[in-house]
C-alpha cells in the first residue's frame, strides 16, 4: 500500500514536493496541532488544578487530626474531632445494599431483554432503560424521600423486623429515612446503568456461537451460562464496577434519604451518612477547619471512585461509550 | 447399537463416546429443559421487578407533578407560604432563568474545548493523548460534588496559596457554570472522539491527497462528516449537566429573585427541587414534583431529540 504523506517528516522526505509546498505543509500542521494541543492542554491544566485544589483544601485537616481522619470513630463539629470511619463504613454499606439487589436483577433483566423479550418490545425496553439512566439523580432522591420513605417507615421496616425477630441488623425502631432506604434508592438509580451496559456486552456475543451451542443440543439456559455469560464477562463486570463507582459517589439522592448521623448506625433502619452526603449537608455552615475536614473526605472519596472507575473503564473498553449512561 | 463397522475390530472409542454423550443428553433432557425454563423465567421476573420501581417513579412524577403546571408556576418567583395561605408559594421563574444562564454559559465554553480535545484524542497517537484519554474517563466517573468543592475553592472564595492570589467573586452563577462546564468537557471529549474516529480513513486521506492541510481537512471534512455524532454527544452531555445538583449545591447561592446577571447569586431547577423537597412546608414539598417533572421532561426531550435528530441527519446524508 502506498503511504499518504500525513506527517511532516514524510512530507519533507518526499522528493516530489517543492521547497515551497514543503514548508507550507509543515507550517499548517503546526497551526492545527497548536489549537488541538491548546484545548487538550487547557483541560489537562484544569484537571491538575482540580486535583491540587482538593489536596490543598484538605491539608489543614490532616495537620489537625493526622490519619485519625481515616480510622477515628467520632465526627463532631463542636469538639473539632474528625474521624470518618463510620462515614466510610456508611458509604460502603449503602453501596453494598445497592449492589446486592442491582447485580442479580440488573443482569437478569439484561439477559431477558436480549434473549427472552420479542423484537419490538426489546427496542422499546432498551430505549426506556437508556432514558431512565438519564433521569437526574435529584429526582430519584425526591421519589425516595416523599414516596418510599413513608412506605419504608410504616410497612417495609416493621415487617422486616418482625420476620427476622428483631435481630441485628434489623432491630432498631424504623425511621423511614435510613441506611436501608439509601441503599434501595441507590439500587433503583444504578439499575438502568447496569442493565444498559450489560445488555450491550451480552448482545455483542456472536450470534453464530449462540446458535452453534443450541444446535449441539444445549438448552437456552445452558447456552447463556456456558457461552453468553463467559463471552460477556468483562463487559458485565465492567458495568457493575462503573455502577459501584457511581453508587459510592452519589451525592444528592443519598443526602435526601439517609439523614445525617456521623456515627455507626445501630441497625439498617437507622440514619447514617456517606462521604458524599456528609460533604453535601455540612458544607454550608462549616468552620474553616471543618471545610478542610470535608476536603479530606472529598480526597478519600475521589481516591476510592477513581480507582474503581479506572478498573471499570478497562473492562468496558470494547463497548461503545454511552453518554448519559456512564 | 453402534459397534465397529467391520466385525472383529475393537469398537471405535469415538463412537462409544458419542453414544455415551447422547445417552446422558437424552436422560437429562427433561431436567435441563426444566432448569432452562426456570432460569429464563427468573430472568423475566428480574426484568419485571426492575421495571416496577422505574415505572413507579414515572407515574409519581406525572400524577403528582402535572397539576402544578400553570402560568403562575412558570412566570412567578417563589415566596414562602404564610400561615393564612399555605398554598401561596409562587412559581419557579427564577430557577428556570438560572438554569438557562448557568447551563448556557457552561455549554459555551465546554463545547469548543470538548470537541477540539476530542479531535486531539482521535488524531494523536502520542503518550499525552492516551494519558488525557484516561484522565477524561476517570473525570466522567468522579462524583460531581467534588467539582462543587473545586468551584467553591476557586471561584467563590478564590485562590490564595504560594503567592498566587485570585480574588473570589462570591456565590454566583459563574461558579455554577464553571463546575457544570468542567463536568461536561470530558463527556463531550470522549463522545466526540468516538464520533470522529467513526469517519472513514479513506475520506481523511482523500482530503490530504488533494493537498489540503490537516487543519482544513479537520474543519471541512472530518467535523462535518461526524456532525450527527458530535451533535448527539453535545446534547447528551448537556442533558446530563442540566440535571446535576451536587456541583452547584453550595456555589450559586440560591437566590429567590429572577437574576440574569451571572455574577450575582442565582437559582437553578435541580437545586430548587432539592430545597423544596427538604423544606418543612408541605406545599413546597409537593411543588417539588412539578419542578421535577419539568426537569425530567427537559432532559428527556433533549436526550430523545438528540438521538432522533442524529438518526434523521444520518438518513438525509444517504
Amino acid at each position: 500500500m502506498p503511504e499518504v504523506p500525513t506527517s511532516p517528516s514524510v512530507a519533507m522526505s518526499n522528493p516530489l514536493l517543492t521547497e515551497n509546498s514543503k514548508s507550507f505543509s509543515v507550517k499548517s500542521d503546526w497551526a492545527h496541532w497548536s489549537v488541538l494541543y491548546g484545548a487538550s492542554g487547557l483541560f489537562a491544566l484544569i484537571c491538575a488544578v482540580f486535583l491540587i485544589s482538593i489536596i490543598v483544601s484538605s491539608i489543614p485537616a490532616w495537620h489537625h487530626s493526622g490519619l485519625s481522619i481515616i480510622y477515628g470513630r467520632v465526627w463532631s463539629q463542636g469538639s473539632n474531632s474528625f474521624g470518618a470511619l463510620p462515614i466510610i463504613a456508611g458509604t460502603l454499606a449503602t453501596t453494598a445494599i445497592a449492589l446486592f439487589f442491582a447485580i442479580p436483577i440488573g443482569i437478569g433483566s439484561a439477559l431477558a431483554i436480549v434473549h427472552v423479550v420479542p423484537g419490538r418490545l426489546r427496542v422499546f425496553l432498551s430505549s426506556l432503560v437508556e432514558l431512565l439512566a438519564a433521569v437526574p439523580s435529584v429526582v430519584y432522591g425526591l421519589w425516595g424521600l416523599l414516596v418510599l420513605a413513608p412506605w419504608f417507615e410504616h410497612t417495609v421496616e416493621p415487617d422486616l423486623a418482625n420476620i427476622t425477630g428483631h435481630r441485628f441488623p434489623f432491630q432498631a425502631p424504623p425511621e423511614g429515612v435510613s441506611l436501608l432506604l439509601a441503599g434501595c434508592v441507590l439500587f433503583i438509580m444504578i439499575l438502568p446503568m447496569i442493565v444498559a451496559l450489560s445488555r450491550d456486552a451480552i448482545s455483542i456475543v456472536a450470534h453464530d456461537q449462540f446458535e452453534g451451542a443450541l444446535s449441539v443440543g444445549a438448552t437456552k439456559w445452558q447456552v447463556i451460562r456456558k457461552v453468553v455469560l463467559p463471552g460477556a464477562r468483562n463487559g458485565i463486570v465492567g458495568a457493575v464496577t462503573l455502577a459501584t463507582a457511581r453508587a459510592l459517589g452519589e451525592t444528592v439522592a443519598v443526602a435526601m434519604v439517609i439523614g445525617l448521623n456521623p456515627l455507626f448506625p445501630p441497625s439498617l433502619f437507622a440514619t447514617a451518612s456517606t462521604l458524599a452526603s456528609t460533604i453535601a449537608l455540612q458544607f454550608q455552615d462549616a468552620t474553616p477547619l471543618q471545610v478542610a475536614a470535608l476536603g479530606a473526605l472529598a480526597l478519600i472519596l475521589m481516591t476510592m471512585t477513581a480507582v474503581v472507575n479506572w478498573f471499570g473503564r478497562r473492562l468496558v473498553r470494547g463497548l461503545a461509550f454511552r453518554v448519559g449512561v456512564i | 447399537m453402534t459397534t465397529g463397522v467391520i466385525e472383529g475390530l475393537p469398537p471405535d472409542p469415538i463412537l462409544e463416546r458419542r453414544e455415551m454423550v447422547q445417552r446422558v443428553a437424552r436422560k437429562t433432557l427433561d431436567r435441563r429443559i426444566l432448569v432452562s425454563k426456570g432460569m429464563i423465567g427468573l430472568c423475566g421476573i428480574a426484568l419485571l421487578v426492575g421495571l416496577v420501581p422505574l415505572f413507579a417513579i414515572l407515574y409519581s412524577l406525572v400524577a403528582k407533578g402535572v397539576h402544578w403546571w400553570s402560568l403562575d408556576f412558570f412566570t412567578k418567583t417563589p415566596q414562602f407560604p404564610s400561615l393564612l395561605d399555605p398554598n401561596q408559594i409562587g412559581g419557579i421563574s427564577n430557577a428556570i432563568v438560572g438554569s438557562l444562564v448557568i447551563d448556557g454559559i457552561a455549554a459555551l465554553f465546554a463545547i469548543p474545548i470538548g470537541i477540539v480535545a476530542g479531535l486531539f484524542l482521535a488524531e494523536s497517537t502520542s503518550k499525552f493523548a492516551s494519558l488525557l484519554r484516561t484522565t477524561a474517563e476517570i473525570m466522567t466517573g468522579l462524583p460531581s460534588i467534588l467539582l462543587g468543592i473545586f468551584a467553591y475553592q476557586m471561584i467563590v472564595i478564590g485562590f490564595d496559596q504560594w503567592g498566587i492570589k485570585l480574588p473570589g467573586i462570591g456565590f454566583s452563577g459563574i461558579a455554577g457554570s464553571f463546575a457544570i462546564g468542567i463536568l461536561m468537557i470530558p463527556i463531550i471529549m470522549k463522545a466526540s472522539e468516538t464520533a470522529l474516529r467513526g469517519v472513514p480513513n479513506t475520506i481523511r486521506e482523500a482530503g490530504l491527497a488533494l493537498g489540503a492541510r490537516r487543519g482544513v481537512v479537520a474543519r471541512r471534512v472530518i467535523i462535518p462528516t461526524a456532525a450527527p455524532g458530535l451533535i448527539t454527544a453535545v446534547l447528551l452531555a448537556f442533558s446530563r449537566a442540566v440535571g446535576e445538583t451536587a456541583p452547584i449545591l453550595w456555589v450559586i447561592g440560591a437566590s429567590t429573585v429572577v437574576a440574569w446577571n451571572p455574577k450575582k447569586e442565582m437559582a437553578s431547577m435541580p437545586l430548587q427541587i432539592f430545597q423544596s423537597a427538604t423544606s418543612p412546608y408541605v406545599s413546597l414539598r409537593e411543588e417539588a414534583w412539578g419542578i421535577a417533572l419539568l426537569l425530567v421532561v427537559v432532559v428527556l426531550i433533549v436526550n430523545l431529540g438528540s438521538r432522533l435528530f442524529a438518526a434523521w441527519l444520518q438518513r438525509e446524508r444517504r
